[in-house]
C-alpha cells in the first residue's frame, strides 16, 4: 500500500533509497499531479457530513485544491475520506470498499469519530478506523471547522508531494484477502 | 382529558387494566396485563381516537421481578390526550408479549427495536429480527448485564498504538 | 441477507404485441449512500423500473446513544443529544433538557426560555434549509444546493457567536441554557435573517414552478391521513398529509403561546408537498424569531438553584457553599427524583420525545428516544411500492430522515 511506504523525500543521504536524477524528477512530477487531482471518494456516515457539505460548497471551497469532485464508484476514486462514525456493523462494508479503490490510494479520516472512535466507547463503534484501514491524515474535530478540514487536506497534498512515486512499481502488490498492516 | 380516558378503560377492562395513576406532570398512566394489551389498544384506537402509531420502548428493571416492563406512549390527536400504558413481562420463556401491529401499523419497528435490544419477543410480529446489531451479534446491548464496551468486531482488527486511546475490542474494559 | 427473486406467471402469447417475459431483478442501494443522509441499505426488487418490494436495512450508525447516556451524568448527556439529529442539534438538547426539567418539577426563568426558542427556530431554519438543498441536489439542480448551504452556514455564524460550535452546539443546560446574548447579537441576527430570505426566494424562484422538480415531486410517494396516522408520522410530513397537529399549537411549551405564528397544512400528501411545508415552515421560524427578539427581555438564563445548575464562578471561587455544589454537580451529576417521565417537542422532522426513567441517582436508569424520522423512514416501503425507482430518490429525500436519529 502506498501510504504504508516510508515516506522518501526524493534527495536523501542513502543512496539505494534516493530518487535522484530523471527518477527524481519523475517522482516530483507525479507527485504534483497526483496531489492537485484528488478524486475523493467520500464515505459520509454521520454528523460531520455536514461539515463535509459545507466544505464543498461555495464559502470554504474544497475545488481550489482540485479535490472537490466526488466520485462515487471506489474504482474512479483514489482517496478514501471516511466522514463520521463507522460502527462494527459499517467495518466490513468500509474494508471492502477500501480494498476496491486501486493503487495509488490515500485514506483520510475526518472527525474524531473516525479518527479514534470519538466519545463513543461503546458496544457498537470500531474506535478508530485505523484499527480497520491504515489511514494517512486525522483531522479531528468534532465535528472539525472547514478551516481544520483545508488544512488536513493541505497536509495530505503535501505527504502526496513527498512520497517516492515510481511509474513501474517495483514491489508486488499483496494479492487481494490478504490480512491488513 | 386524558383521565377520562383512563377511567373509562379501567370501567370497560377492570381485570386487565390495573393501577392508574398520575405521573411526574400531568401523564395519565395505568398498567395493563401482557395478555390484554391488543385488545386494549383495539379499544383505544377505534373508540377513544388514538390513532396516531404510539412510541414503545422497554425498561429492564434488573433486580426486580418480573424485570422487563414495555412502555407504550399514546397520543390521541383529535382529542388532545396523552396515555402511558406500561406492561411488566418477566424474564425467561415468559419473554413475550402479543404485537400490536395489527391495529397500527406503525408499532412494527417500535417492536423490532425492543426485540433488538432487550430480547422481548413479540408475538403475532410480521417480521421480528434484529434492527440495529447485524445477525451475527450474541446478546442484547441495552440489557444492564450487558457491558459497555463489549464489542463483536466483525472484521479483524489491525494491531494499533493505544497508549493514547481507550481500550480496544471485546475482553477488555 | 437476499430477497427472493419471483417469475411473473406467463403472459398469454398475442404475437407481437406479447411482452416480453422478465425476471424480477434485485438491486442493492447503499449502505454507502452518495446522498447524505447516513447509511441505509435497501434493497429493491424491481420489474422492469418498477419498485415491487423494498427491503430496509438500517443500524449502520448505531452508536450505542441509550447505553452510552446511562453510563454518564445528566448533564453529561446533552453532547450525545446534540447527535441525534445533528442538523438541527439544539432542538434536541432543548427537548431532552424539557424532559428532565419535566422530573425535577423545575421551573425555568422566563429569558432562558425566550433563548431556547430562538436558537431552536434558528436550527429549524437550517435543517429545512439543508433538506432543500440536498433534495434538489439529488435532482440535478445542483445551484438550490449552494444557496441552501450558504443560508445555512450564514446561521451558523450567529449561532457560533452565541454558543460556542457550529452544528454540535451543547446550548440547553438543565434548567435553562449556557451563555446568554453577546453584544449586538440580536441586530447582527436580523440582518442574517434579512439575507437567508433572500436565498430562500432565490431558491424558491428556482424550484416551485420548475417544470423538471415539479414533474419529480408531485403525486410520487404519496401517503393519505389515515395511513399517515396509522404509520405513525409526525410533523411536517404529516401536515403534508392534511393532519394539522403541530406540538406547538396542541401542546404548547416554552413561549409558543404567545408567539403568533401559523401552520401550513398541505392537502396531497406527495413529495412536492412535503418540500412547500418545509418553505412555509422557515418563514413561520424567522417570524418566530424576530417576534422573540423583540420580546425578549433581560433576565436570568438558569435557574438559580445550585442543586442543579453550575454556580457562577465567582461564588465557586469565593463560597464554600458554591464549591461543594460546583463539585458535587460535576463528579456525581444533578439528582433527579426518582420515577418516569415522557416529553415531547416539534422537531424539525416532528415530535421528538424523550422518555426518561431516573433512579434517584445523578445517572439516567433509561433515556428512551422517539425519533420523529422513524416512522417515516419505515413507512417508505409502503411509500414506494409500485412506483418507479426514480421516485425512491424524491420520496427518501422529503422525509428527511437523519441518521444520527433514526439510529440513536
Amino acid at each position: 500500500m502506498v501510504s504504508e511506504l516510508d515516506v522518501v523525500p526524493a534527495i536523501t543521504t542513502r543512496r539505494e533509497e534516493a530518487l535522484t536524477g530523471l527518477q527524481g524528477l519523475v517522482s516530483k512530477g507525479l507527485g504534483w499531479a497526483r496531489k492537485y487531482s484528488i478524486f475523493q471518494y467520500p464515505f459520509v456516515t454521520a454528523c460531520c457530513g455536514m461539515e463535509y457539505m459545507t466544505v464543498s460548497a461555495a464559502r470554504y471551497d474544497l475545488d481550489r485544491f482540485g479535490a472537490m469532485l466526488p466520485r462515487f464508484s471506489p474504482r474512479q476514486a483514489d482517496m478514501l475520506m471516511v466522514v463520521g462514525t463507522v460502527n462494527c456493523k459499517q467495518a466490513p462494508i468500509l474494508r471492502r470498499i477500501y480494498e476496491q479503490i486501486a493503487e495509488p490510494k490515500w485514506v483520510v479520516a475526518f472527525g474524531v469519530c473516525a479518527s479514534s472512535g470519538g466519545f463513543y466507547d461503546n458496544y457498537a463503534t470500531v474506535q478508530g478506523i485505523d484499527r480497520i484501514v491504515p489511514v494517512d491524515v486525522y483531522i479531528p474535530g468534532c465535528p472539525p471547522r472547514p478551516e481544520q478540514v483545508i488544512e488536513g487536506i493541505m497536509l495530505l497534498q503535501r505527504k502526496i508531494q513527498d512520497q517516492a512515486h515510481r511509474l513501474v512499481e517495483p514491489r508486488p502488490l499483496p494479492p487481494p484477502g490478504a490480512q491488513p498492516g | 382529558m386524558s383521565k377520562a380516558v383512563i377511567a373509562a378503560l379501567l370501567e370497560r377492562f377492570p381485570d386487565a387494566v390495573t393501577d392508574a395513576y398520575q405521573g411526574v406532570g400531568g401523564d395519565d398512566c395505568a398498567f395493563v396485563k401482557k395478555e390484554r394489551i391488543v385488545e386494549v389498544c383495539r379499544h383505544l384506537r377505534q373508540v377513544e381516537g388514538f390513532d396516531l402509531a404510539p412510541y414503545i420502548t422497554a425498561v429492564d428493571y434488573l433486580g426486580i421481578e418480573p424485570r422487563f416492563e414495555v412502555v407504550y406512549n399514546l397520543l390521541s390527536i383529535p382529542r388532545s390526550a396523552r396515555v402511558r400504558l406500561r406492561v411488566k413481562v418477566p424474564e425467561g420463556d415468559d419473554c413475550a408479549v402479543p404485537s400490536v401491529t395489527g391495529v397500527w401499523r406503525g408499532a412494527d419497528w417500535f417492536e423490532r427495536y425492543c426485540f433488538d435490544m432487550y430480547g422481548i419477543r413479540f408475538t403475532g410480529h410480521p417480521d421480528l429480527r434484529r434492527l440495529f446489531m447485524y445477525d451475527e451479534f450474541v446478546g442484547h446491548p441495552l440489557r444492564k448485564d450487558y457491558p459497555l464496551r463489549g464489542r463483536q468486531p466483525l472484521v479483524p482488527e489491525r494491531q494499533v498504538d493505544e497508549n493514547l486511546r481507550g481500550p480496544g475490542p471485546a475482553g477488555r474494559d | 441477507m437476499t430477497a427472493p427473486v419471483h417469475d411473473p406467471p406467463a403472459p398469454p402469447a398475442q404475437g407481437n404485441d406479447a411482452p416480453l417475459p422478465a425476471k424480477r431483478m434485485v438491486v442493492n442501494l447503499g449502505p454507502s449512500h452518495p446522498a447524505m443522509h447516513g447509511v441505509t441499505r435497501a434493497v429493491v426488487e424491481l420489474e422492469g423500473e418498477t419498485i415491487r418490494e423494498m427491503k430496509l436495512d438500517i443500524g449502520f450508525l448505531h452508536r450505542g446513544f441509550e447505553k452510552s447516556c446511562e453510563q454518564v451524568t445528566w448533564g453529561q448527556c446533552f453532547p450525545y443529544t446534540d447527535r441525534l439529529n445533528y442538523v438541527s442539534s439544539i432542538m434536541n438538547n432543548v427537548g431532552f433538557a424539557l424532559a428532565v426539567e419535566k422530573l425535577c418539577r423545575l421551573e425555568v426563568p422566563e429569558r432562558a426560555r425566550y433563548l431556547r426558542v430562538v436558537s431552536s427556530e434558528l436550527h429549524r431554519i437550517c435543517d429545512h434549509l439543508t433538506l432543500v438543498g440536498a433534495m434538489a441536489m439529488e435532482l440535478g439542480a445542483g445551484t438550490v444546493f449552494f444557496f441552501a448551504i450558504e443560508g445555512r452556514d450564514l446561521i451558523w455564524d450567529r449561532l457560533t457567536e452565541l454558543c460556542g460550535a457550529r452544528l454540535t452546539s451543547n446550548y440547553a443546560r438543565i434548567g435553562g441554557v449556557s451563555r446568554d446574548l453577546p453584544d449586538g447579537w440580536a441586530e447582527k441576527t436580523l440582518r442574517t435573517l434579512d439575507r437567508v430570505v433572500e436565498l430562500r426566494e432565490e431558491i424558491h424562484a428556482l424550484l416551485t414552478r420548475n417544470r423538471i422538480f415539479l414533474d419529480r415531486t408531485r403525486g410520487t410517494g404519496r401517503v393519505s391521513r389515515q395511513d399517515a396516522l396509522e404509520l405513525g408520522f409526525t410533523g411536517p410530513c404529516l401536515r403534508a398529509s392534511g393532519d394539522p397537529y403541530d406540538v406547538r399549537k396542541a401542546f404548547p411549551y416554552l413561549v409558543y403561546d404567545r408567539l403568533d405564528f401559523d401552520i401550513p397544512v398541505g392537502s396531497h400528501g406527495d413529495n412536492f408537498d412535503r418540500y412547500l411545508m418545509r418553505m412555509e415552515e422557515m418563514r413561520q421560524s424567522d417570524r418566530i424569531v424576530r417576534q422573540c427578539l423583540e420580546q425578549m427581555q433581560p433576565g436570568e438564563i438558569i435557574v438559580q438553584d445550585f442543586r442543579y445548575a453550575l454556580p457562577p464562578k465567582p461564588l465557586v471561587y469565593g463560597t464554600i457553599e458554591g464549591v461543594m455544589a460546583h463539585f458535587k454537580l460535576v463528579m456525581e451529576g444533578i439528582k433527579v427524583p426518582a420515577g418516569e417521565a415522557y416529553s415531547y417537542t416539534e422537531a424539525a422532522n416532528g415530535e421528538l420525545g424523550f422518555y426518561l426513567v431516573s433512579d434517584g441517582g445523578g445517572r439516567p436508569y433509561k433515556l428512551g428516544l422517539r425519533a420523529p424520522g422513524w416512522p417515516m423512514l419505515a413507512a417508505l416501503p409502503f411509500m414506494t411500492k409500485d412506483a418507479l425507482l426514480a421516485d425512491l430518490i424524491p420520496t427518501f429525500d422529503s422525509i428527511n430522515m437523519i441518521g444520527g436519529e433514526v439510529e440513536q
